[in-house]
């Protein structure tokens, strides 16, 4: 026992003193934080108020089109045409070609106008025409004005639970999505670390003096739960750091920066790709509802029991590879796939269970050690009891508790003979012999 | 008293007897030299010796117990022939980590490291990364952490190779000491040189079985061929009729003759005498221990062949 620590210690102290571990551990969060508020920051930047001149108006156009004095604003001058409406400091001319059998409406310009700035012009022509021809039977804009600010209504729907809570339904989706690939990202990253870790030990030949002083399966272990101990504190340390970042951020924000934040996600709602933003707002929009409406001892407390059963199921696997193979890192790569596959089919499976987490394949997905990990954390921001039962959780926990004992067990059996092992990488089936033989 | 005794050790891989029922012993205090060729077997019975193999079947007693991998590896030091060490990791802070597996506590492994350090001039190298260092100052190391435990048996796998014949001697004389201090040392090897020099008994693997056992003079004697070199002032012009021995060459003022059978050296210096002729020198030839090796290890293939083991 006292040399298993002694390895632990050498491994976490090694890695934790290293320079790298330092950078990214501060790097990191500071990136994705950056990453994440300057992109939306650099949208709200860069929405500048454009003017439209709205030339050839059939007659309805004035009436219905609405601008928005923060990006679009319409006009209706009566003296520009093609050749001058830059010069007048409109960046497009809108006009109907009548020419043709059918209406056509046409907007001109210098440069091709963002997408941004086209999906507001197609949603005010669509209600302008929509309107125009309500209007022609008869209907009073009043009338029509009243229909919209009631059907409004529909865009603040909520979701109230029989406990009588209100749903959040955003909420949950971001953390578990979130956990999951902190989890899935991690299993490689610390996995990987496992595997270089042993390649290093076989191919400086060190491996053979230790294990003359401790057992193989100590040295693994140590390994192991060393790496363990630097992917807990850089957790930590992100966390914290995160927190520290997300508290800072919004008191060098203004209110007025958070509104325009606020529409520029909803503007972008409209776009393929644009939800990313909802991250960045809710970081922003205080932390006080993230506090309260998530039960974050739970959510903590299985985050970590997820990250470190699916860890420990994984490493010793990835140590078992390390162990079987020489220098060549190309040789590593054939052995790691097998690895590597489940982890990923576990990512999939996350992003259709998120949806659906009481489909059978997220059942059994969140059951199965080797895919479990990051399936059931999607699951469970979903709520306990309410959509994962407990004695799901337990059994799950359970099965991979079982799962990660069997992967030491066999891996140990590998890696006791594959670390003394040199010339040609060994095959899968040569390492099932080795496990037979020990 | 031995130390170390082998009984009817075997180890079979799948594709090779690696030991085939091997057994021998090792006296307290001594010098002892496993010898063998290039994929004889050595390394798998230090393996087993060193408790990171287990035997198919036979047992190792360890200083009058049977061995025991968990408790008695910290009487033991290995090195091993292919060196290993941490490269990142400085090499103070290394030989302190080796040294607490051996059951050190920190103090009294720091104590000792500075203390070798000092003896083989180390001491500025304290900070240095492991892969800043010479082959030959590795290896230097190497032996410092091998040794440092004071370890009842201290195994070392070729520990010249690589070395200058300077820190040669230095780790020789360091063996000696070693073993004076009543440390048994085991030595693999298969320069023949080294071991005439250092050992006090051999023995020869080969195939994973055991050809030779005993002391390096025994050995000597068990195969020498009664070849006597004579030397003359002046070679004799001719020689008189049934010499008691046969010519085998001769070489400026020297003959090398091979004694008949039923015969003595006395015989042949009076055969000599009564011819005349004025001898210098009478010195018998033993054979080297490389000469005993080769002669043992030729005709068996030079390197091992393959074969299906069925047990």
């Amino acid at each position: 026992m006292n040399k298993i620590w002694l390895v632990i210690k050498r491994e976490y102290l090694t890695r934790v003193r290293n320079k790298t571990f330092l950078l990214s551990t501060f790097l990191f969060p500071i990136i994705i934080v950056a990453f994440i508020i300057g992109s939306t920051l650099l949208a709200i930047k860069t929405r500048n108020k454009v003017k439209i001149a709205v030339v050839n108006d059939p007659g309805f156009l004035q009436k219905n089109l609405e601008s928005d004095s923060s990006s679009v604003i319409f006009e209706y001058p009566t003296d520009v045409n093609s050749s001058n409406y830059e010069s007048k400091g409109y960046i497009g001319l809108l006009k109907v070609n009548s020419d043709t059998a059918r209406e056509k409406y046409v907007i001109e310009s210098k440069k091709s106008l963002s997408i941004e700035t086209m999906s507001y012009v197609e949603r005010q022509m669509k209600k302008a025409i929509e309107y125009n021809m309500l209007q022609e039977k008869n209907i009073e804009r009043k009338i029509l004005d009243s229909i919209s600010t009631a059907s409004e209504k529909a865009a603040q729907i909520t979701n109230q639970l029989d406990t009588g809570k209100e749903a959040n339904n955003k909420l949950p989706y971001i953390i578990g999505f979130g956990c999951g690939i902190i989890i899935y990202i991690t299993m490689f990253v610390f996995g990987a670390m496992v595997m270089r870790g042993v390649m290093e030990e076989k191919t400086s030949r060190i491996a053979e003096v230790i294990v003359s002083s401790v057992k193989p399966f100590q040295l693994m272990m140590g390994k192991i739960l060393g790496i363990a101990a630097v992917g807990l504190t850089q957790l930590l340390l992100w966390i914290v750091f995160l927190m520290i970042l997300v508290n800072i951020i919004p008191l060098f924000v203004s209110a007025e920066t958070l509104e325009q934040f606020q529409q520029v996600q909803e503007a972008q709602q409209q776009l393929p790709g644009g939800s990313n933003n909802t991250v960045a707002l809710e970081m922003l929009k205080a932390t006080n509802t993230l506090v309260n409406e998530v039960n974050w001892p739970l959510i903590i407390t299985c985050f970590l029991f997820y990250f470190l059963g699916g860890y420990l199921f994984y490493a010793s696997l990835f140590a078992a590879v390390g162990s079987a193979v020489n220098e060549d890192p190309q040789e590593a790569q054939s052995l790691m796939l097998p690895i590597m596959m489940p982890i990923v089919f576990g990512f999939i499976i996350l992003s259709t269970s998120i949806e659906n987490p009481d489909s059978p394949m997220a059942f059994w997905g969140s059951m199965i050690p080797f895919t479990s990990p990051i399936v059931m954390m999607g699951r469970i921001a979903k709520g306990v009891p309410e959509v994962v039962p407990w004695w799901q959780l337990f059994l799950s926990m359970g099965l991979l508790i079982l799962g990660f004992i069997f992967t030491t067990w066999l891996a140990g059996k590998i890696y006791r003979t594959g670390i003394l092992m040199y010339g040609k990488k060994a095959t899968w089936k040569e390492m099932i012999k080795w496990v037979r033989r020990s | 008293m031995s130390l170390l005794e082998v009984q009817n050790l075997k180890k079979y891989f799948a594709t090779q007897k690696a030991v085939d029922d091997i057994s021998f012993k090792v006296s307290k205090g001594s010098i002892f030299g496993l010898l063998g060729p290039n994929g004889a077997g050595k390394t798998t019975l230090i393996r087993m010796i060193t408790g990171i193999f287990y035997p198919d079947e036979g047992q190792v007693i360890f200083d009058g117990k049977k061995f025991d991998p968990v408790n008695d590896v910290v009487h033991i030091g290995y090195m091993p022939e292919e060196r290993g060490l941490y490269k990142k990791m400085k090499i103070g802070e290394q030989a302190v980590y080796l040294a607490q597996l051996k059951g050190l506590k920190k103090n009294e492994a720091m104590a000792k490291i500075k203390e070798w350090f000092v003896k083989f001039e180390m001491q500025s190298w304290w900070s240095k990364k492991v892969e800043d260092l010479s082959k030959g100052m590795s290896q230097k190391l190497q032996f410092v952490t091998t040794v440092l435990h004071e370890p009842k048996l201290i195994i070392l796998d070729e520990p010249f190779s690589g070395l200058d014949p300077v820190n040669s001697n230095l780790i020789k004389d360091e063996i000696f000491k070693l073993a004076q201090k009543g440390s048994t040392i085991l030595f693999s090897t298969h320069r023949m040189e080294q071991v005439e020099e250092i050992c006090d008994h051999i023995i020869l693997i080969n195939k994973g079985q055991k050809i030779l056992d005993g002391t390096v003079k025994g050995v000597k004697h068990q195969y020498k061929e009664n070849l006597f070199s004579i030397g003359f002032e002046e070679i004799p012009a001719s020689l008189n009729a049934n010499p008691p021995f046969e010519m085998v060459g001769t070489k400026d003022h020297l003959y090398v003759v091979k004694i008949k059978e039923g015969f003595r050296p006395n015989d042949v210096l009076n055969y000599f005498l009564q011819q005349g002729a004025k001898i210098v020198s009478f010195n018998e030839m033993l054979p080297s221990l490389s000469d005993i090796f080769i002669k043992l290890v030729e005709g068996t293939p030079l390197t091992r062949q393959f074969q299906a083991i069925t047990v």
